[in-house]
């Protein structure tokens, strides 16, 4: 049996498992639908600061004022003309502090604002004059958001209230007065040019999520199912290596997920705006090297597993913990050191790492070697595993 | 030269022997049947000869390479029409064969005229482009037979050939099957729980009971067992039979087995010279009519029972088998 037989089964195989795929019907729309949907998804739900719009605010002011002149009635109308310009928040007036809190308890507000007692008071006697910003702590991820959006809408007020107070210094004026009051402004620029969003961060990962799930669920499937129904006998007992079953299989599925992936890629690029900056062939080849490194896993749990459900289950065990914990839908830094930690030890932190840094920063190969080095090495060993192990398990 | 060479094959899942010190050869040429209930071990024997599984003790040779140490030849040597139909049904009747014939690196040209003459064969040609999950059991089977036959096995192992078939595609594959062993000399083992499918096509029998070989030889040999000079068999038609008239008739001395057909009609094993008097007399004994009495010749169905002291037949008939046995052992196949 020369190598030439064994890479002619593997096409073989392969070639089989694809008519089965592409024949039916079902399974092709999902494996068309399954991209869009997880794009839609992961690119609408999560929560940036723009994008939060008709949140609706309790606004309570306890201001006294002082004599007939109140600094939070100025204040209060500088806010609603910014909101009406951004229609981030709905607002509703409350009586007290007290009332706002009800209000988020009953659920009719998502958050409230209050102005203190005494702010036009301290205002005028040279203090700092508070205000409240009240957040449900029930909803965090809104929580947040909610608050960086109003401390930047309060930060724009205070310097404009201070602007107006320098003015009237002498030797200042309503062109040097911001200078007056913010000697330096921070401005905020990526490596490369251009604006990113959510989508940027999201489609690399979900590239490398789709090649994992594509050969995590579909070896299983397509090893187990056989099994199950018999078919796998008939491979079994042809003289070929077990190799060439395996390989044949993964070649199959890898077809699968790169054609996924490159779904991915092009709604990325044509319905959200995503701009891909590195090399497309250094991305295939990623997702291909991803794909090597998922394979030996995948092999191993098939062959454990006695029929379909088991590997299935398993498989889903698994794939869950390592899609949020290698980073795809939230950035490995935001997590505590030991799940840092954990998330070193999967081949899709690899995968997405090395991928984003390709699509969103234009790397070159020189500056992912070591996620190349390591999905090398972690597919070598899983594969140098899965061989003995499966050959072993199919003749039980 | 023998064909299939089997010595104290033994195949333990746990404590458990599916196969229990199994030995026998098979001559080349020949249609060697495993009879036997479900869960005896008859396809474990044809899954460790065609490699699939390992045994756990003693050794086996199919056309002189051991099924271990040496199954990439016997993959070679092989075909396997196994028990679940290996094809796939979403692809086409010519698909399915080139695939496999693929898998034994037969020559695209080669592979297309057999796969032709194969389909010519067992009358598919028509549905040759056809996806084989549109077909019927029994055309299915067909394509399972014949692509067990891409690479000219020397050696073909057919485990329940004829499982789930209408009697017509039974005979078909019966038919089919002669045809092959005759005009290709293919050496064929055949599992069934059939008893007139392996009388009608088996050169040679095996019968097998809980993982043991309990006898071998030819059919009409087997049957010898039984039919001695002095054994009987009788089917009596009675209107009005009771329990208690089977049970007197199988306290009879001479009754070895009584077995009951359908409501009126039993089937009596016997032995001795005066039997047939002593059953009948025992009826009239009773005020029973006798509408009709036939004596039969055995079957192996007969060989069967006499030889492990119960019969091929349902799970009825095991749950019997096993408390008799005192014994529960689980059914493995």
């Amino acid at each position: 049996m020369g190598v030439k037989n064994v890479i002619s089964h593997i096409f073989i195989i392969a070639w089989k498992d694809l008519m089965e795929l592409f024949r039916n019907r079902m399974a092709l729309a999902m494996l068309v639908l399954m991209p869009i949907f997880m794009m839609a998804m992961a690119g609408f739900i999560f929560p940036s600061n723009t994008s939060m719009s008709n949140i609706s605010i309790a606004l309570a002011n306890e201001d006294e004022g002082y004599g007939n002149y109140s600094a939070s009635s100025i204040f209060i109308n500088v806010l609603e003309e910014i909101n009406n310009s951004t229609e981030m928040m709905v607002l509703t007036n409350a009586s007290s502090f007290d009332e706002v809190r009800n209000m988020i308890q009953r659920g009719d507000v998502e958050g409230g604002i209050v102005i203190t007692r005494n702010f036009t008071l301290n205002l005028m006697t040279g203090e700092q004059g508070s205000i409240i910003i009240i957040t449900d702590q029930s909803n965090p991820q809104l929580s947040i958001a909610l608050q960086t959006g109003l401390k930047a809408v309060f930060d724009q007020m205070g310097t404009w209230l201070a602007q107006k107070n320098v003015e009237t210094f002498p030797g200042v004026n309503a062109t040097n007065s911001l200078a007056v009051v913010k000697p330096y402004h921070v401005e905020t620029k990526g490596a490369i040019p251009g604006t990113f969003n959510y989508f940027d961060f999201m489609a690399p990962g979900l590239m490398a999520m789709t090649v994992m799930m594509s050969v995590m669920t579909g070896l299983p499937a397509a090893i187990s199912h056989e099994r199950e129904i018999g078919t796998l006998d008939g491979m079994m007992v042809a003289p070929i290596r077990r190799l060439g079953i395996i390989l044949g299989k993964t070649f199959a599925q890898t077809v699968r997920g790169l054609l996924q992936g490159i779904l991915i890629l092009i709604l990325a690029i044509a319905l959200f705006g995503v701009v891909i900056h590195g090399n497309i062939l250094l991305i295939f080849a990623l997702l291909f090297l991803g794909v090597f490194s998922f394979v030996g896993l995948g092999v191993v749990i098939t062959s454990f597993a006695k029929d379909q459900e088991t590997a299935m289950m398993v498989m889903m065990t698994l794939m869950f913990p390592m899609l949020f914990l290698s980073g795809v839908f939230f950035p490995i830094q935001q997590m505590p050191w030991y799940m840092q930690g954990i998330s070193k030890f999967l081949p899709l932190t690899y995968v997405s790492t090395a991928l984003r840094k390709v699509m969103v920063l234009g790397a070159d190969l020189s500056a992912i070697s070591l996620e190349v080095t390591v999905l090398i090495g972690f597919g070598a060993v899983m594969t140098l595993i899965a061989l003995p192990v499966f050959r072993k398990a199919m003749t039980r | 030269m023998h064909a299939i060479e089997v010595n104290n094959l033994t195949k333990r899942f746990g404590t458990l022997a599916a196969v229990d010190h199994v030995s026998f050869s098979v001559r080349e040429g020949e249609i060697f049947g495993l009879l036997g209930p479900n869960g005896a071990g008859k396809t474990t024997i044809i899954r460790m000869l065609s490699t699939l599984t390992r045994p756990t003790e003693g050794t086996a040779s199919v056309g002189g390479y051991d099924v271990v140490k040496e199954d990439g030849k016997v993959r070679e040597l092989i075909g396997l029409v196994s028990e679940k139909i290996i094809l796939y049904d979403r692809l086409t009747a010519k698909e399915n064969l080139w695939f496999f014939g693929r898998l034994y690196n037969i020559p695209g040209e080669l592979l297309n005229k057999k796969i032709d003459e194969l389909l010519r064969l067992v009358k598919l040609t028509k549905w040759k482009n056809s996806q084989v999950g549109t077909f019927s059991t029994g055309m299915r089977q067909r394509m399972n037979v014949i692509r067990a036959m891409l690479n000219m096995p020397e050696v073909l192992f057919l485990d329940e050939p004829t499982l789930g078939l209408d009697p017509q595609s039974s005979v078909e594959i019966r038919e089919f099957i002669r045809k092959i062993n005759r005009e290709n000399k293919v050496t064929i083992i055949l599992t069934t729980h059939i008893m007139v499918e392996a009388d009608m096509l088996c050169d040679r029998i095996g019968i097998i009971d809980y993982g043991k070989i309990v006898a071998l030889d030819t059919s009409t040999n087997l049957k010898k067992l039984v039919s001695g000079a002095d054994s009987t068999i009788l089917e009596l038609e009675i209107p009005n039979l009771t329990t208690d008239m089977i049970h007197s008739i199988r306290s009879l001395k001479c009754v070895s087995s009584v077995s009951q057909n359908n409501s009126t009609c039993i089937k009596v094993n016997a032995n001795g010279d005066d039997a047939f008097d002593t059953i009948i007399d025992a009826i009239r004994a009773n005020k029973r009519k006798i509408i009709s009495v036939k004596n039969l010749e055995p079957t192996l169905e007969d060989v069967f029972l006499q030889i492990t002291g119960h019969e091929v037949r349902d799970k009825a008939d095991q749950k019997i088998k096993m408390h008799r046995h005192h014994m529960a052992k689980p059914r493995v196949r």
